[in-house]
């Protein structure tokens, strides 16, 4: 039994010294590469996952705290009332500024105002824009797209927004923490708009009827002002999407400063 | 491939392990930088809206 072995052995000794080993065999250079193209797929996935997406989410909240400074260093509009000016009394009384105002829809990836949501974090702002293409959505200042054909902040019916859920500064990323109650604020250049946050919804992404006046009632007169913010699910996913929603609860113009719900995230953020 | 790359490096076995690693820094950093956001605008797999 141990004859055939040793042959065996022997013969691949002999051919090992007799046919050195070519420098570079096909098979090899082809394993070469197709092992470098799945390290360099994994790369990618990392640089998407988190490079880029923590580059973007820098560069999103510190373009937007920009944008916002911009806005404080502006003088004050002329036709804002002097007396909506906050009185220098003890405890500020919850002061009526009437309706909100409206603003007309921009051109596209022109920017709508920030989104401030301190559930996200005390670091957390993002420039929303218009429109919800990969310009807006990809940018490295924007970050958030307003869905066209759906309505301004302040607006009676539905201002229906969208941002990444991963990747890309990942705008909703913490989206399902919402707790009901948590203030969703939109800040323009005329003022800002407290929304509170109501309720979840998970759906298919042919799901357009999330973005109607009155969601899921398509056809239904608009009655309330609601926002409406999408994005992905579940995460690292497309399959479905996130709808959550909210309810207009107040309006104030910039002279009154930050609404209480998000005044010490502003305030944090350095923007004042 | 990798094999002959070892063989064309000069010098002892530590410095071609540094060279390697400097050139392999090189490489990512010139992936990431360059070539990724490249592709990433060819390939965007990633739609987040409704309807669209």
């Amino acid at each position: 039994m141990d004859a055939p072995e040793s042959a065996d052995a022997a013969d691949v000794e002999t051919r090992a010294v007799a046919t050195p080993r070519p420098r570079l065999s096909v098979v090899g250079v082809l394993g070469e590469i197709l092992l470098t193209g799945g390290v360099i797929v994994l790369l990618f996935l990392a640089w998407q996952l988190w490079w880029n997406d923590a580059l973007l989410a820098g560069s999103q909240s510190d373009s937007a705290r920009d944008l916002s400074r911009d806005w404080n260093s502006q003088e004050p509009a002329p036709s804002m009332p002097a007396a909506t000016a906050p009185e220098p009394s003890g405890a500020p009384p919850a002061q009526d500024f009437g309706l909100p105002v409206v603003a007309p829809q921009p051109e596209h990836s022109d920017v709508i105002g920030n989104l401030w949501v301190p559930r996200f974090g005390a670091d957390y702002v993002r420039t929303i824009a218009q429109g919800t293409t990969t310009d807006v959505l990809n940018s490295t200042r924007l970050g958030v797209g307003h869905y066209d054909d759906t309505q301004m902040p302040g607006d009676v019916g539905n201002f229906a927004i969208a941002a990444h859920r991963s990747a890309y500064g990942g705008g909703l990323h913490l989206i399902d923490k919402l707790q009901v109650g948590d203030p969703i604020v939109v800040e323009t250049e005329d003022g800002w708009y407290v929304y509170r946050f109501t309720n979840l919804e998970y759906v298919l992404p042919t799901a357009v009827q999330v973005l109607a006046p009155v969601p899921q009632h398509p056809g239904v007169p608009a009655g309330d002002r609601l926002i409406t913010l999408t994005t992905c699910n579940p995460l690292y996913s497309t399959a479905e999407r996130i709808a959550a929603y909210g309810a207009f609860e107040s309006w104030q113009p910039r002279s009154a400063g930050p609404p209480a719900a998000v005044a010490d995230i502003v305030a944090a953020s350095g923007v004042e | 491939m990798y094999a002959a790359l070892w063989r064309v490096l000069p010098g002892p076995v530590w410095l071609r392990i540094v060279a390697l690693a400097v050139l392999a820094c090189v490489v990512v950093f010139a992936l990431m930088t360059w070539v990724f956001p490249l592709v990433d605008g060819i390939v965007n797999p990633q739609d987040v809206t409704v309807g669209g």
